[in-house]
């Protein structure tokens, strides 16, 4: 007690987490920029160069950008975007839409986002256009009179490109590709996905139409590299205010990365994953335990969290289940023992927990039909098992075949968990035959 | 006791207050402050929290953000059946009516993402805007893309948003096949025994000492805790049957103390408890009606299941009877049970069977009308002519849902059908016409 004191009077202590936590969280959560991206220095040269064409030459382009979930791709592409805006002709000239896959579901959707980010909401106003093309003919058309008297290249950036695939009749990316393909007004259509088989979703005519420019971020990342990486990332930059504390924790997280139970935690998640997401989730983990009381990352909070984030629900959900559920999933795992994986309904299991029960001399567990009918519909909620099909209305809900969504060793793992095991349960589990 | 509570951002009072009301979920709560950080920095894009019913997820949530006055939404997907249910409302909670009634008819994500982005750069966020889903799991019902448009909220909007999915299903079932956005997850493990004896003693009686209550606690727990683990349902059970428990004591017959007289006294009671009020087969009112009037026995009121008899005209019956035994029985066995010279069958190989092919384990199965009929010829004793009446009582067991026809292709020509009631209203059924269905039944041969 008396220590914590001490140290709520050092006020600066108290300032500095509260930096050092804004600090990581601008940067884990709202994934700020960095100031030069890492590992990605001839993808980001490559489509600097395209877009700066794009930009001050008039050039039409079309690219790709394909990386898995949490690769880094968005991050580039915003890199790209904030050193081309720098230089000030580009900065005047270029226009730019951003729209979004998760947002505009269909074309329609899509042109009135074009038409607003290009604000041309009040030339377009009323009229009514026969197709598509004519109205995005008309919107670039409008760009080009809108300047003095070139045209102004614009900047389409699709994420999530995938799902513009999937419109009817790929209308928007027909368009938008012929644009870039044919001499009209310059525009840069930059395409972000997680698919690697994207080229394959695309209409012949779109694909043509395509310059099957892609720029792949596949990681290639070796463990030495991702620890360092951890490291830079759980460090404070220089311009922090306190330097004495910066230093100070700068040295405590190189100590810590060099920690041989923190390398084996890293190693793990490695081998799990390499993309910066999930690193970025653990870091935040640990970061979370920081506090006034305990200012620095320790050991001990980078196992706690791995332990968080490697956690397995299922068992977890098993742990709180009641003891009849939990005899009901030991005779749904004998039954699928016995009959290979077939489908079983209410009945069957409950057969099964009889002859347990009729085995045992004590009748502790004697519960009605209906008791044990509503345990079962309780696992059917939680989705511990799975109807074979989806058509209840016509059967009986005890014969309802049913399929268990677990394993065996999440079985035999929860019940070692399982406070207060009754020994014969727990021996009717062990027992090869039911 | 709060010592798992504390945060530079808050004052030491305030945690204090929200630690009373959240007992035995102090660690959570804990956690998830930290995560949630002071007010004004930025938070993880998405939690998703996950637990058992009853495990104090929602209450957890809206004890912190009411008592912390965090800017926050709370929605519950049941509510919402429409998208637009949804946007309104968090609109509405965030920037006001103005916002929300700039909502075109039918909005899309990118119509609720303009218009947050609008309201957003007029109001930008001082403190982190939190987004409560409950029931979350019936979100991946709805649109595929709303899912993954919430979880990656914070980076769509560019606002300081953090959306909580609170849910009984684990995360790996939410997962769209492209991927997403990962959430944080969070565990909220379930009560234990000696944590639901803490919650529930809480309530406790004015007019009776709290160890007294607890005493009453020790029992229920006892009795339901090997079925029932769901702090709501245990509650309820609780408040239903305390008037019993303290009977023995107003009548003067045992002291507070005498624990043991008073377990004999209620377990019994507790037991019918469990088959009728916990079923819902008698519903709580009937129940506290039945503790009342003391003479009648309890459970002599009868449940909603024992209303399922129902009365049927007497052809019906045997209508029912034959579809029966058709749905249960192998068709090979027929000739053994209904034809009167019936030749020589072995009995050896007749009675081969196992378990595996039990019709009552495995559910009737499904007969023609044709054999239906003969059956039926064959267990009526008098003559039945085949008249439209017979054929019109078919289909009107198929209303009442008592058969099932099975495949619908064919109406008129050899429609199949299934027999969907159960042994104990058939045997009922029986002896009303006094059949013994029984003799009948391959099963139970």
């Amino acid at each position: 007690m008396s220590k914590r004191k001490v140290k709520d009077d050092h006020m600066p202590v108290g300032e500095c987490i509260t930096q050092v936590q804004e600090v990581f969280r601008e940067r884990f959560c709202c994934q700020k920029l960095p100031e030069q991206p890492e590992g990605v220095e001839s993808q980001h040269k490559h489509l600097l160069e395209l877009l700066k064409r794009t930009a001050v030459h008039g050039e039409s382009n079309s690219v790709l950008i394909v990386g898995p979930r949490g690769a880094g791709k968005t991050m580039l592409l915003k890199c790209v975007l904030r050193d081309l805006l720098e230089e000030k002709e580009v900065e005047k000239n270029l226009l730019q839409v951003h729209l979004n896959g998760l947002l505009q579901t269909d074309d329609r959707i899509a042109l009135k986002e074009i038409t607003r980010q290009l604000n041309l909401e009040n030339v377009v106003g009323d009229k009514v256009f026969g197709s598509f093309a004519e109205t995005l003919g008309f919107l670039l058309e409008a760009l080009k009179k809108g300047d003095r008297s070139s045209s102004r290249p614009v900047l389409f950036v699709l994420d999530e490109f995938d799902l513009f695939a999937h419109h009817k009749n790929q209308t928007l990316l027909y368009n938008l590709f012929d644009v870039s393909q044919s001499a009209q007004a310059p525009i840069a259509v930059v395409g972000v996905t997680c698919r690697l088989d994207v080229l394959e979703l695309l209409e012949k005519r779109v694909k043509s139409r395509f310059s099957h420019r892609q720029i792949h971020l596949l990681s290639s990342l070796t463990f030495p590299q991702y620890a360092e990486r951890v490291r830079t990332q759980l460090s404070l930059p220089d311009d922090f205010p306190d330097d004495k504390f910066a230093q100070d924790w700068n040295a405590s997280v190189k100590n810590l990365c060099e920690d041989k139970s923190v390398e084996e935690v890293l190693q793990r998640h490695f081998n799990s994953s390499k993309d910066y997401r999930m690193m970025h989730m653990l870091l935040m983990l640990c970061l979370s335990r920081v506090s006034v009381a305990k200012p620095n990352i320790k050991p001990a909070d980078v196992l706690e969290a791995s332990k968080m984030c490697f956690t397995d629900a299922k068992a977890n959900m098993l742990h709180g289940l009641s003891i009849l559920e939990l005899c009901l999933v030991i005779a749904m795992k004998h039954l699928n023992d016995v009959y290979e994986g077939e489908p079983f309904n209410l009945q069957m299991v409950h057969n099964e927990f009889k002859k347990f029960l009729h085995r045992k001399s004590s009748s502790m567990y004697n519960f009605e039909q209906p008791v044990i009918m509503k345990a079962f519909e309780h696992l059917q909620q939680l989705e511990l098992i799975r109807p074979v099909d989806s058509s209840s209305a016509k059967t009986q809900r005890e014969y309802q075949l049913m399929r268990l969504m677990l394993d065996h060793s999440q079985i035999m793992e929860a019940l070692q968990k399982y406070p207060q095991c009754p020994t014969d349960v727990k021996q009717w589990a062990m027992s090869a035959f039911g | 006791m709060t010592s798992l509570l504390r945060h530079q951002a808050y004052e030491e009072e305030r945690l204090q207050r929200v630690a009373e009301k959240l007992p035995c979920r102090e660690t959570q709560a804990g956690t998830l402050l930290s995560l949630m950080g002071q007010p004004q920095q930025y938070s993880y894009p998405s939690i998703f929290i996950y637990g058992h019913r009853a495990s104090g997820k929602s209450h957890v949530m809206q004890v912190l953000l009411k008592e912390l006055e965090l800017p926050h939404a709370t929605v519950s997907c049941v509510e919402c059946v429409s998208v637009a249910l949804l946007f309104e409302q968090l609109l509405l909670s965030f920037f006001g009516c103005d916002a929300a009634s700039l909502l075109p008819r039918s909005p899309s994500l990118s119509d609720f993402v303009r218009i947050y982005r609008q309201q957003c750069s007029q109001s930008p966020a001082k403190q982190t805007r939190y987004i409560v889903m409950e029931k979350a799991e019936l979100l991946r019902d709805t649109d595929a893309n709303l899912l993954p448009a919430l979880l990656r909220l914070q980076e769509l909007v560019e606002d300081n948003v953090t959306i909580i999915l609170l849910s009984e299903i684990v995360w790996d079932k939410f997962r769209p096949n492209t991927g997403c956005f990962e959430p944080l997850l969070l565990h909220f493990p379930d009560y234990s025994k000696g944590e639901l004896q803490q919650i529930l003693s809480q309530d406790k009686h004015p007019s009776y000492s709290a160890e007294f209550y607890s005493s009453y606690i020790n029992i229920l727990l006892g009795v339901f805790y090997s079925v029932c683990r769901d702090l709501r349902e245990l509650r309820h059970l609780a408040a239903l049957n305390f008037s019993k428990f303290c009977e023995p004591l107003a009548d003067g017959k045992v002291k507070e103390t005498d624990t043991h007289k008073l377990w004999r006294n209620i377990e019994p009671h507790l037991k019918k408890a469990m088959q009728t009020v916990y079923l819902r087969e008698v519903s709580s009112l009937q129940w506290e009606q039945m503790q009342q009037t003391e003479e009648k026995e309890t459970g002599t009121v009868r449940g909603l299941s024992a209303h399922t008899h129902v009365e049927l005209p007497y052809y019906s019956k045997f209508l029912l009877i034959a579809a029966y035994l058709a749905s249960y029985n192998p068709a090979r066995t027929d000739k053994r049970f209904f034809l009167k010279h019936h030749g020589k069958i072995r009995k050896t190989n007749f009675l081969k069977k196992n378990e595996k092919t039990s019709n009552h384990l495995l559910g009737p199965k499904p007969f023609p009308l044709d054999r239906l009929l003969a059956i039926f010829y064959s267990v009526v004793d008098n003559r039945v002519a085949p008249t439209a009446s017979i054929f019109s009582q078919i289909s009107s067991l198929v209303t009442l849902q008592l058969l099932t026809q099975v495949s619908h292709d064919d109406q008129l020509d050899a429609p199949k059908y299934k027999c969907a009631v159960s042994m104990d209203f058939m045997c009922a059924i029986s002896r009303t016409v006094s059949f013994d269905i029984v003799k009948y039944l391959y099963d139970f041969l």
